[in-house]
């Protein structure tokens, strides 16, 4: 009972972790029809920023308390200025240009990691986080790592305040407008490219904070992390259906338990390819994804 | 789009039968021969002493040069398959180098846990790679754009997963497996004969170029090219695009395999670098650096990225960048990100790659005197 609590938890928190990149990407996709293989590095640029922070090189911060705050913030910070500034010098010259877009963010998907490794090596650093989140709780007699449960929560927060903004704010509607119909939005003489921006600022804090957060779940970072679990990113996008905030949610959390579970009850590493044979038999069976929306 | 389309029909059409303009005659009849005048040299070059400073370290008749023009080659040819997808299809895979990989692990399993002969065990090897493809592209072309990009990257990543987990000791996880030097034709083995090696190489490059060339031209690959410019209207014609679609996609797969058993060989065993998302990647870079669509473009893309991919390596370990002031330094010594930037550049200024650029320079200049005609007159 207390293995599958803890499967349970863990399976949820990398679900949490997923879902982070995944719903940037996902809105991303829905309204811009670009698939960004820059994400992975968005969410490297995060980690690497809080990382930076935490280890005291940021007057303030530091490994603990509210200083570990403040190094979260100023990582996802970071990660949303570069995505404004991919968005505005990568992306946007291109707009005419969707396969284009896709083919330049691969460019900065393979530049950034290998520029971070540059600059703090290629092996992996220790991550430092407040001793509070380090350590376990009891739960139903299972000691779950208190990590998983700050990233669980930053899912849902995260989940939630998507789906006010998509909902109620009129940003939002242009966003759903335009991943409904982008050329009756702008029809309509409303500013798609704005909202562009917007999104891609969205979907790079976003990315960041997972990247922050994802740090304390690994206990390290290194350059090549944003880019593996951005593939995995992109088999939620897809299971979840694309452009679907809610979609890539659910799929998220499938993805996660069942990666972990496979993980434990099979060989190591057999929970990623039950994952990727999960993508397929879904695709078998339902082309469009859980929640059927047009890929 | 429509600029590209005429560039395309301009490159890849049949040769046009009317009368050509006078004052460019001669030359296109000279020109007409390049392949077979570059072919000819590409397969005497063994036996050539000549120094190339700055372009190779020997003279080119030597192993390490030779070593280094197949490794061209090879990927020329590599990127060439792989344009059948991009270029001709519209499909963008992510997850080229999983056919490739497949080619070289599944060959080299034969020989080295069946004993099987060479020949026996390629073919073997060349089939897994083909099935593989068949499977795997008839499950991910159930999505279209880029949700297929997605999918194939995805299950390229579970390939990799697999071949690094190294399950049962088969693959040897991250260090990759040794060819066995004894199962092998003796001719294939050894520095001396790089030279047999290179002329591999070569014949995969031709073949791969003929097989494009000849599909391509062929009433499926007219349809590809539908395909590409508007899936929506094949299907309106009654053709279901899925069928098109996978027989370009084992089509690619199968020439992909046979290229990871040229890589077998070349490099004497199988490496874990070949299943990564970033040699796929790389592939990528190479069509789009080159030309996508074109019938050369892939080819001198592949040329131009491995050697420069092997110059930068050389140039991220000289003395040269080691002395720099430490901001210049840290990027330069990552190959990766030179190439990363080195695409987003590409991609931005350079639309259609390499093999385009005369024909852009040639209309900006002839939109240039007609300007300056039109200016005359008026």
């Amino acid at each position: 009972m207390s293995t599958i609590v803890l499967l349970t938890m863990t399976g949820l928190g990398l679900g949490a972790l997923y879902f982070l990149i995944a719903s940037g990407l996902s809105l991303i996709f829905g309204l811009m029809d670009v698939l960004n293989f820059a994400h992975g590095a968005l969410l490297s640029i995060g980690a690497y920023g809080t990382w930076w922070a935490a280890s005291g090189n940021l007057p303030g911060a530091g490994p603990g308390g509210a200083g570990f705050a403040l190094a979260v913030l100023f990582g996802t910070a970071v990660g949303t200025v570069a995505a404004v500034l991919l968005e505005l010098a990568v992306v946007r010259p291109l707009y005419t240009r969707p396969r284009e877009q896709v083919l330049a963010t691969v460019g900065v998907g393979l530049a950034v990691p290998a520029l971070l490794s540059g600059i703090w090596g290629p092996d992996a650093l220790t991550f430092p986080g407040p001793e509070a989140l380090s350590g376990t709780f009891g739960l139903l007699g299972a000691h779950v790592p208190v990590n998983r449960l700050v990233l669980i929560a930053a899912a849902v927060v995260v989940l939630v305040a998507l789906r006010l903004f998509l909902g109620r704010t009129r940003h939002g509607l242009v966003v759903r407008a335009g991943v409904e119909d982008r050329a009756m939005v702008t029809a309509l003489g409303i500013d798609v490219r704005r909202a562009f921006t917007l999104v891609f600022a969205i979907g790079g804090c976003v990315a960041a904070l997972g990247g922050a957060l994802g740090g304390l779940y690994f206990g390290s970072v290194d350059p090549r992390q944003g880019t593996s679990l951005l593939i995995f990113a992109f088999v939620v996008v897809v299971t979840g259906g694309m452009g679907s905030v809610t979609g890539a949610a659910v799929a998220a959390v499938v993805i996660g338990l069942v990666q972990q579970f496979a993980n434990y009850y099979t060989a190591a590493g057999l929970g990623d390819l039950a994952v990727v044979v999960l993508l397929g038999a879904l695709l078998l069976v339902r082309p469009r994804g859980l929640t059927g929306r047009l890929a | 789009m429509s600029t590209a389309t005429e560039t395309h029909d301009r490159t890849d059409g049949p040769p046009v039968t009317g009368p050509p303009r006078p004052a460019a005659a001669t030359p296109a009849r000279v020109l007409r021969w390049w392949p077979a005048a570059a072919l000819l040299a590409l397969a005497v070059a063994p036996f050539s002493a000549l120094p190339l400073p700055g372009l190779l370290d020997g003279p080119v008749g030597s192993p390490g040069s030779l070593q280094l023009l197949a490794t061209c080659l090879l990927f020329g040819a590599l990127a060439t398959g792989y344009d059948l997808l991009l270029g001709r299809t519209g499909l963008l895979s992510f997850g080229h180098a999983l056919y490739f990989a497949a080619g070289s692990y599944a060959t080299n399993m034969f020989l080295l846990e069946a004993g099987l002969p060479f020949a026996l065990a390629a073919v073997l090897g060349l089939c897994f790679g083909t099935a593989l493809a068949l499977v795997l592209g008839s499950v991910s072309l159930r999505v279209t754009g880029i949700g297929f990009s997605m999918v194939t990257l995805a299950f390229a990543q579970a390939g990799s997963i697999l071949v690094s987990r190294n399950p049962g000791g088969l693959t040897g996880g991250e260090e990759g497996r040794a060819a066995p030097a004894g199962l092998l034709p003796s001719g294939l083995v050894g520095i001396d004969n790089t030279a047999n090696l290179y002329w591999i190489a070569l014949a995969y490059l031709v073949l791969t170029l003929g097989v494009v060339h000849w599909a391509v031209r062929s009433p499926t690959g007219r349809v590809w090219e539908g395909i590409k410019e508007n899936e929506r209207r094949v299907e309106v014609l009654g053709l279901k695009p899925y069928g098109f679609k996978l027989t370009a996609f084992v089509l690619a797969g199968a020439l992909a395999a046979v290229g990871g058993l040229v890589h077998l060989l070349l490099t004497g065993g199988s490496t874990p670098q070949t299943t990564t998302s970033d040699f796929t990647l790389s592939l990528l870079v190479m069509v789009v650096l080159g030309g996508s669509g074109t019938r050369w473009g892939p080819m001198v893309g592949g040329i131009l990225y491995t050697w420069a991919d092997h110059r930068l390596g050389d140039l991220a370990g000289s003395g040269a960048v080691a002395d720099l002031p430490a901001v210049l330094r840290v990027p330069l010594s990552q190959p990766l990100f030179l190439l990363g930037v080195l695409f987003v550049a590409v991609v931005h200024l350079l639309p259609g790659g390499l093999t385009r650029l005369p024909a852009r320079l040639g209309a900006g200049r002839r939109a240039t005197a007609n300007t300056s005609v039109e200016g005359r007159s008026s």
